[in-house]
């Protein structure tokens, strides 16, 4: 009885499925779906090679430290980077008096221990990096209707983070006539600017580096290329501060396991050496 | 329960013999997973995937109480707290990667056990409530990880909600209210967040109580094993310990080693870079997918794209529920009295050759975007995943002609059996 029933209920999902299979392939068939601007035009991003790359990677202070300066003077005026506090610019290879030095750059709302109004104060190393903007409200307002996202995790948010960030730094470009000619409704809007490795192809962050946007304390030439490198590198490292504790944990926990695992093959073909004859199946 | 050449316990010191009378814990112990179980000496590596899963749910349990100690349920400061928990919590990074992975790897070792079920037809009698409470135990893990996968509130925690949650809204009449009533409000929120929270807790402990239910009616019929011919005699098994502890011990190594490597250097290679973003209900990720072990289940639900008497939702969540719940019929659909598939011909083919390339297919396409050729692959999927556990299974079970069965399991390994032997010169005398 049971398989009678479940005979009768497997026929009819798979008519059922099948009649979608059917109407879909019909439609797909007459009415194929339009290409689009964005299958067409976007692009992946070109592959970006750090030093925190790979099992083995280790962080470049350095360039780490170029970056902190690139965020600092180009990207925090529109992007925040609350997950982020001062004392962890530490592990940038400041010293902790250079780290208070640097936090001290920066104004963050503070309380007036007097009155108890809201006033500003110079930053202590236990604080977070502040918001350019007091609420999304304010920093849609002053971006064309568009909220700069926290940078904070942003390269683990984006798939194959630091080289999308990296490739979308330097990627902007006049929009290809080809596209406008293909798709006219895909011109790029006003306020917007042409990118192809943004997802929609047009991006309302203005290109926000230039030849020299930086000056380098270390000498390094602050090409676009360059700049748009160390600031990717740095948020990659505000995404996953413990990134190379990670792996360099990993390896030893792997040599023990190596080792444990290969103890237990010989103490189990020990344990079954008295079990005779096991023929191979 | 146990064969009649099982060991017996004997305690040796005097505090042991105490504690025998008065609670005898060890003795269970000892029956369960020690020297007291006899177990068929044929078992290969896939009957490692029972003791694994026994680990991860331990693994799953121990970590994911830490990270409760650090984590708020709270949906303004979720998403915050987990960041905490991996920037400031002492090796938060590690316990949280370790819970993540650890659900992955879960699946990974339940899918394969599961194989394993199909495969060697372990569902069939006398074991049918070994595989029900299994099933059981699949089904409230699925909704413990989904409920697990919310809480750090990020964009696919929230829009997968959104998702899963919405197909409550197609069951006629009552959908929509019950859909608001299940989440508290209109939308995935506090409310939601922390029901998740308290029901990602108890859960588990759930699947402790069902396990141990799922072990116990294991131990009345006894391990089963690769030839699917019943234990006849002593020489046929091995007590469980040394000789499973011994072999369960290598296999968890080798899980651990795998398990490790993407918990140190691919961690988030199993997770959606969208969940690295704070939700935000008023902004739609472009495509929701849920985490890859639902995917085969996912592209069922999207192959149903037609009205037909009911609406194509409603088919698409009776299809994705039934295509779970059809297991629990399975040893009645499949009624040949042969096990193993290795004694099954017709079987094997439509079990390589159907299911397997089926399940592929659908997984592929569950991670896939929703549009065409996945859409159209997916819909032949589910069409033959319906038809092989529902017509070809019962089908097959009667017109099969399975091969030659070892007369035992000693027979089968040794190429001969003095038992055996002598149990066919008494028949032929007979």
């Amino acid at each position: 009885m049971i398989r009678f029933i479940g005979i009768a209920v497997g026929l009819v999902f798979s008519f059922v499925v099948m009649l979608a299979f059917v109407i879909g392939a019909y439609t797909a068939a007459t009415e194929p779906t339009p290409p689009t601007a964005e299958h067409e035009f976007h692009l992946h991003p070109e592959p970006l090679k750090l030093s925190s790359d790979g099992p083995f990677g280790k962080w470049d202070t350095q360039q780490l430290q170029r970056g902190y300066q690139v965020y600092k003077e180009v990207c925090a005026a529109c992007h925040s980077l609350k997950f982020v506090a001062f004392r962890d610019l530490a592990q940038l290879g400041y010293s902790e008096a250079q780290v208070k030095a640097l936090a001290a750059e920066w104004t963050v709302p503070g309380i007036d221990p007097n009155t108890g109004e809201t006033n500003t104060r110079p930053g202590m190393p236990t604080d977070y990096f502040p918001s350019p903007y007091p609420n999304d409200v304010a920093a849609r307002a002053a971006n064309n209707n568009a909220v700069p996202p926290d940078l904070s995790l942003i390269t683990k948010a984006r798939h194959n983070g630091s080289a999308y960030l990296h490739s979308l730094l330097i990627g902007y470009q006049e929009q290809p006539a080809e596209l406008v000619e293909k798709f006219p409704d895909s011109k790029t809007g006003v306020g917007l600017y042409y990118n192809p490795y943004f997802a929609n192809l047009n991006i309302a962050m203005p290109p926000p580096l230039h030849e020299g946007s930086v000056t380098y304390a270390d000498g390094t030439e602050a090409t676009v290329d360059q700049m748009s490198q160390d600031v990717s590198a740095f948020l990659t490292w505000t995404a996953e501060p413990s990134l190379i504790k990670r792996k360099q944990t990993g390896w030893p926990v792997l040599g023990f396991l190596i080792f444990a695992t290969v103890l237990a093959w010989f103490a189990k073909k020990s344990v079954w050496s008295s079990v005779k004859g096991r023929k191979k199946a | 329960m146990s064969f009649p050449w099982a060991k017996v316990y004997e305690p040796k010191v005097p505090l042991m013999r105490w504690l025998d009378e008065k609670l005898p814990l060890p003795r269970l112990v000892y029956n369960a997973v020690g020297a007291g179980y006899p177990v068929p000496r044929n078992l290969n590596y896939f009957w490692n995937f029972g003791v694994l899963a026994g680990f991860c749910l331990v693994l799953q349990i121990v970590t994911g109480i830490i990270l409760a100690m650090h984590y708020a349920a709270n949906a303004g400061v979720a998403f915050h707290t987990v960041e905490h928990i991996m920037r400031d919590v002492n090796w938060g990074w590690l316990v949280r990667y370790a819970h993540a992975n650890g659900a992955s790897f879960f699946f990974v070792v339940i899918y394969l056990h599961i194989f394993r079920g199909f495969f060697y037809g372990s569902y069939k009698a006398p074991r049918e409530m070994v595989w029900l409470l299994g099933v059981v135990i699949f089904l409230l893990l699925m909704a413990t990880a989904f409920m697990g996968y919310v809480l750090p509130w990020g964009q696919m925690s929230f829009w997968g909600a959104q998702v899963i949650t919405g197909l409550f809204e197609a069951i006629p009449l009552v959908g929509p209210p019950l859909k608001t009533w299940l989440l508290g409000g209109f939308a995935p929120d506090n409310a939601a967040l922390n029901r998740f929270f308290s029901l990602h807790y108890l859960l588990p402990f759930v699947v402790v109580g069902v396990v141990i239910l799922h072990i116990w009616a294991l131990h009345i019929p006894g391990s089963s094993n690769p030839t699917g011919v019943e234990v006849k005699s002593e020489s046929d098994t091995v007590p469980f310990h040394p000789y499973y502890t011994a072999k369960d011990g290598f296999g968890l190594g080798v899980f651990l080693i795998a398990y490790f490597l993407m918990v140190f250097f691919l961690p988030n290679y199993l997770g959606h870079p969208d969940n690295y973003i704070e939700a935000n209900p008023l902004s739609t990720p472009a495509h929701i997918v849920p985490e890859w072990y639902f995917w085969p289940f996912y592209a069922i639900l999207r192959a149903f794209t037609a009205d037909f008497i009911l609406p194509a939702k409603l088919w698409g969540v009776l299809a994705m529920f039934s295509s779970i719940l059809v297991w629990f019929f399975l040893p009645w659909l499949d009624k040949s009295p042969v096990r193993s598939g290795h004694y099954r011909p017709l079987f094997r083919k439509f079990f390589w050759f159907g299911l397997i390339p089926t399940m592929a297919v659908l997984f592929y396409c569950g991670g896939a975007a929703a549009e065409e050729p996945y859409v159209m692959l997916s819909q032949i999927a589910t069409a033959y995943y319906f038809l092989h556990f529902l017509v070809i299974l019962p089908i097959i079970s009667m017109i099969e002609r399975p091969a030659p069965l070892p007369f035992s399991i000693t027979e089968s390994v040794l190429g001969e059996d003095d038992g055996a032997a002598s149990a066919k010169s008494a028949e032929a005398a007979a």
